[in-house]
């Protein structure tokens, strides 16, 4: 089994500790006044696992779309411009239908920032592929081009009216504190848990994933056997943009409600970086993901618990502090897709 | 006579400026084995390229099983029964056996890869050939001979009756050749028919059934083993006579230039790979080292070019005490040159020019550099210079040493590291996989060296090149020197007792 390789065991079973340590503590009653009751709500408590989702969900899909790009080998470090291309899709559709009840006006939104972050990775595919460019330059263009027409285009005086709210799942949200944190959220929050699930099958084990990892890895193999390789890395790269534009739609449509220049704030980079942590793998990805989001929540909790023994600048680097050592210093040795950033020439050399 | 399964009429492929093949008619049928016979660049692999679909002709015609066919891509060349084992195999290295082998003709079950059905079918195909494989290992793990027998299973998955092999046994050891020739007898025996693409003329002498000789895109003969001769199939490939041969060293009591004494030296795994060895080379004297490869050879050449530590003992070039010193001093201060076992670890840049490939060794003296800024016109005049000496074939000095045929590889890295003044040459492997041209060239070259007064170390795991070449034979069996014998009382047999242990 290749789940029992490397670090995922370890992994699984950490977060199952957290995750029970998290449903002790919230059903728990501490002594008034005791450390334990000052403390541990600060690290395990319900509003601090929800923040941390809340936060984890934009890297969870920024994830999955580099993912899907780089093993087929494709490198997409656009994925800020991919998903800031789709906040601002999601928020013009929403803010030209605020007319439509609510859950279509949504619906509509939603599809129009996956639709932006496809047209933007479609372009990332032709720079990459049709053009040759660098890679690295044609992701950059992204990001400029994102951030540069989106804010010029901004109307600061549309105004979106209304977002995703929480739904509970029925049964499974009475689940106490588990049903709380992950049974009862909103749509979008539910959809990047779920695509999770799907890419993992997808890339592992469908015949379109077996073909896009032999692209991203060894086209000449792909090739020789039949295998449309630059189909493939289209085919991914959009797919990836348009994951990435759903993670713009739920910063607009499910977190914030209205857009912002430069809303993205670089959640993509971060995508990025759990790309990398997690080792180009969907779950993996998640856990780094879930891991940024979480010291996110931890800086915000210590604050609300009015941290005064150390200066807050500290508390506040601790997301960034946690971004370096993970990715400088934990990550081992995880190797991308040997193809990415590599055209394939048919003529070899 | 059985119907051809596939019968080329005509074909040519004609590149801007370059003829790659030539009107060419080839014939094969069930259940034999042709063997297509070239030098490197004679147009063997353009031929079967198209064979395989993975380029179109210019001209020509190409039936299986006497129809016409058109190949668009290799999925057509597969769907008509053709299977092609590329030279540099197309695997994927993370994945395992059954992945590759299924990759592009996937058994589904409801959407998913259904794994198991596949890798009973491999099993069951790996019995019937008698190939070894297991379906789950993983590719990066397996031997260059395994991930071999995981391509031909590749393509006896999705039923070919005609095997491509390209250059099948340059990559492996003696014994995996065995290997490798058993395997094709099966698939001859059962009814499978083959192209056997290779320069090795004994290889060709040893299993084909046909022959068929390439140069310059063009056949240019027809044999059959039991009536030709290896001579006669050398001058047919190269289009003259070859003689590997070479003239015994003119005076073998020149001063001593390498002395190595006691030497001892780990390996990568921290076992002793080079015990207790003493050698010397005297000026004008070429000394070589026979031995089955993996008994201390690389590591001795490591240690002697200061790619690697040694333990204990000493290293003397021209009187001068090198012991553990950089590689730096032995090229410079010992005057010493190397041509590397692995031309492409150590012997050249692969994404280089041809021109900068020539001054690895010099740019940093005058007239290449000046002061540290390189000048661009000293070196492409060298290059040129060099490229013409040495008969390096490559369209320009500005070309990606990548992209020039092994033998013109080799022949870059010789005419860089004959290109300064020398007193050693150590010369590990010359001319492995290379083409008979450029093997006859190599020796020649390192010949004239040595009777220019430089004494030269030559270690080779092919007993032919020892024996034409050397003045004196030394036999190293488990990091020592088990034998040492001269050039006249030196047999192949003997020699393989000395490397087999043997005293």
């Amino acid at each position: 089994m290749s789940w029992l390789r490397g670090r995922a065991p370890l992994v699984t079973l950490l977060i199952a500790a957290f995750l029970a340590t998290a449903v002790w503590v919230n059903t728990t009653s501490f002594p008034e006044g005791s450390w334990q009751a000052q403390w541990l709500p600060v690290f395990f408590g319900v509003s601090a696992l929800n923040f941390t989702l809340r936060a984890a969900v934009p890297l969870i899909l920024g994830a999955l779309g580099g993912i899907l790009c780089e093993r087929s080998g494709i490198v997409n470090i656009g994925i800020e411009g991919m998903m800031l291309a789709g906040a601002f899709a999601g928020f013009v559709v929403k803010v030209a239908t605020n007319h439509w009840p609510l859950y279509s006006s949504l619906s509509v939104s939603v599809l129009a920032a996956m639709l932006a972050g496809g047209l933007m990775g479609l372009l990332h595919a032709l720079f990459s592929i049709r053009f040759r460019m660098d890679q690295i330059i044609s992701g950059t263009v992204l990001i400029i081009l994102a951030l540069g027409l989106t804010s010029y285009l901004y109307d600061r005086d549309a105004v979106a009216q209304g977002k995703f709210s929480a739904v509970a799942i029925p049964v499974l949200s009475d689940i106490p504190v588990i049903g709380e944190i992950i049974f009862t959220n909103p749509p979008i929050t539910f959809a990047a848990l779920i695509l999770v699930v799907v890419v993992h099958i997808a890339l592992f084990y469908t015949r379109w994933g077996l073909r896009t990892r032999a692209v991203g890895e060894h086209p000449g193999a792909a090739d020789t056997m039949g295998v449309n390789v630059n189909l493939y890395r289209y085919a991914n790269t959009i797919a990836g943009g348009m994951l990435a534009g759903l993670a713009g739609g739920f910063l607009v449509l499910e977190a914030v409600g209205q857009f912002q220049e430069g809303m993205t704030a670089g959640r993509g980079f971060i995508s990025l970086a759990a790309v990398i942590f997690g080792n180009w793998t969907p779950f993996g990805a998640m856990a780094a993901s879930m891991l940024f989001g979480y010291t996110q929540a931890l800086q915000n909790e210590l604050l609300l618990a009015g941290v005064v023994a150390v200066p807050r600048q500290f508390v506040s680097m601790i997301p960034y502090v946690v971004t370096i050592v993970a990715v400088a210093g934990l990550v081992g040795r995880v190797r991308p897709p040997a193809a990415s950033g590599k055209v394939y020439d048919k003529d070899g050399h | 006579m059985t119907a051809a399964v596939l019968d080329l009429r005509g074909i040519s492929k004609h590149y801007p400026g370059v003829i790659a093949n030539e009107d060419i008619d080839l014939t094969l049928h069930k259940g034999e084995i042709l063997a297509l016979l070239g030098e490197n660049g004679a147009g063997k692999s353009t031929l079967m390229n198209i064979v395989y679909g993975l380029q179109r002709p210019s001209a020509g015609e190409i039936c299986i099983n006497g129809n016409p066919v058109v190949l668009h891509s290799p999925r057509d060349a597969i769907t008509h029964g053709i299977g092609m084992v590329h030279q540099h195999f197309q695997l994927v290295p993370d994945m395992t056996v059954t992945e590759n082998i299924m990759l592009g003709a996937e058994s589904v079950r409801h959407g998913l890869l259904d794994r198991n059905s596949a890798a009973q079918q491999i099993t069951q195909l790996s019995q019937r050939y008698g190939l070894d494989v297991d379906p789950a290992a993983i590719i990066e793990d397996l031997s260059v001979g395994e991930r071999q027998r995981v391509e031909i299973v590749k393509t006896l998955y999705r039923d070919a009756d005609v095997l491509i092999l390209d250059e099948p046994s340059a990559v492996l050891t003696p014994q995996e050749v065995e290997g490798l020739f058993s395997i094709m007898l099966r698939l001859r025996e059962q009814g499978k028919a083959i192209v056997f693409i290779t320069h090795k003329l004994k290889e060709v002498m040893h299993i084909a059934d046909r022959i068929a000789v390439l140069r310059n895109g063009r056949v240019v003969g027809h044999a059959q083993p039991s009536s030709t001769s290896e001579a006669e199939l050398a001058t047919l490939m190269v289009g003259r006579e070859v003689d590997l041969s070479v003239s015994p060293a003119l005076n073998t009591t020149g001063d001593v230039v390498l002395d190595v004494h006691a030497v001892q030296a780990t390996d990568d795994t921290g076992q002793i790979a080079v015990r207790n060895l003493d050698l010397q080379v005297r000026a004008g004297e070429i000394v070589g080292i026979a031995g089955v490869q993996g008994n201390g050879q690389s590591e001795l050449v490591e240690v002697l070019t200061g790619l690697r530590r040694c333990d204990s003992g000493t290293i003397t070039i021209g009187g001068i005490d090198l012991t553990n010193q950089p590689p730096r001093a032995f090229t410079e201060t010992g005057r010493c040159c190397h041509i590397p076992e692995d031309r492409h670890l150590y012997g050249m840049v692969a994404d280089y020019s041809v021109a900068d490939n020539l001054v690895l060794n010099s740019y940093r003296h005058p007239p290449y550099s000046n002061r540290g800024a390189i000048n661009r016109s000293a070196i492409n005049q060298q290059a040129e210079v060099l490229v013409q000496s040495f008969d390096v074939r490559t369209p320009d000095i500005e070309t990606m040493a990548s992209s020039l045929s092994g033998g013109n590889q080799q022949k870059m890295v010789v005419a860089r590291e004959f290109s300064r003044e020398l007193q050693l040459l150590i010369a590990a492997q010359p001319t492995r996989g290379i083409d008979v041209g450029s093997i006859e060239f190599i020796h020649r070259r390192i010949a004239t060296k040595r009777d220019e007064g430089v004494a030269v170390l030559l270690i080779s795991a092919e007993l032919d090149e020892i024996l034409s070449l050397s003045d004196r034979i030394i036999v190293m069996y488990q990091g020592s020197v088990v034998a040492e014998v001269t050039r006249a009382e030196a047999t192949r047999e003997r020699l393989g007792l000395y490397m087999a242990g043997v005293r």
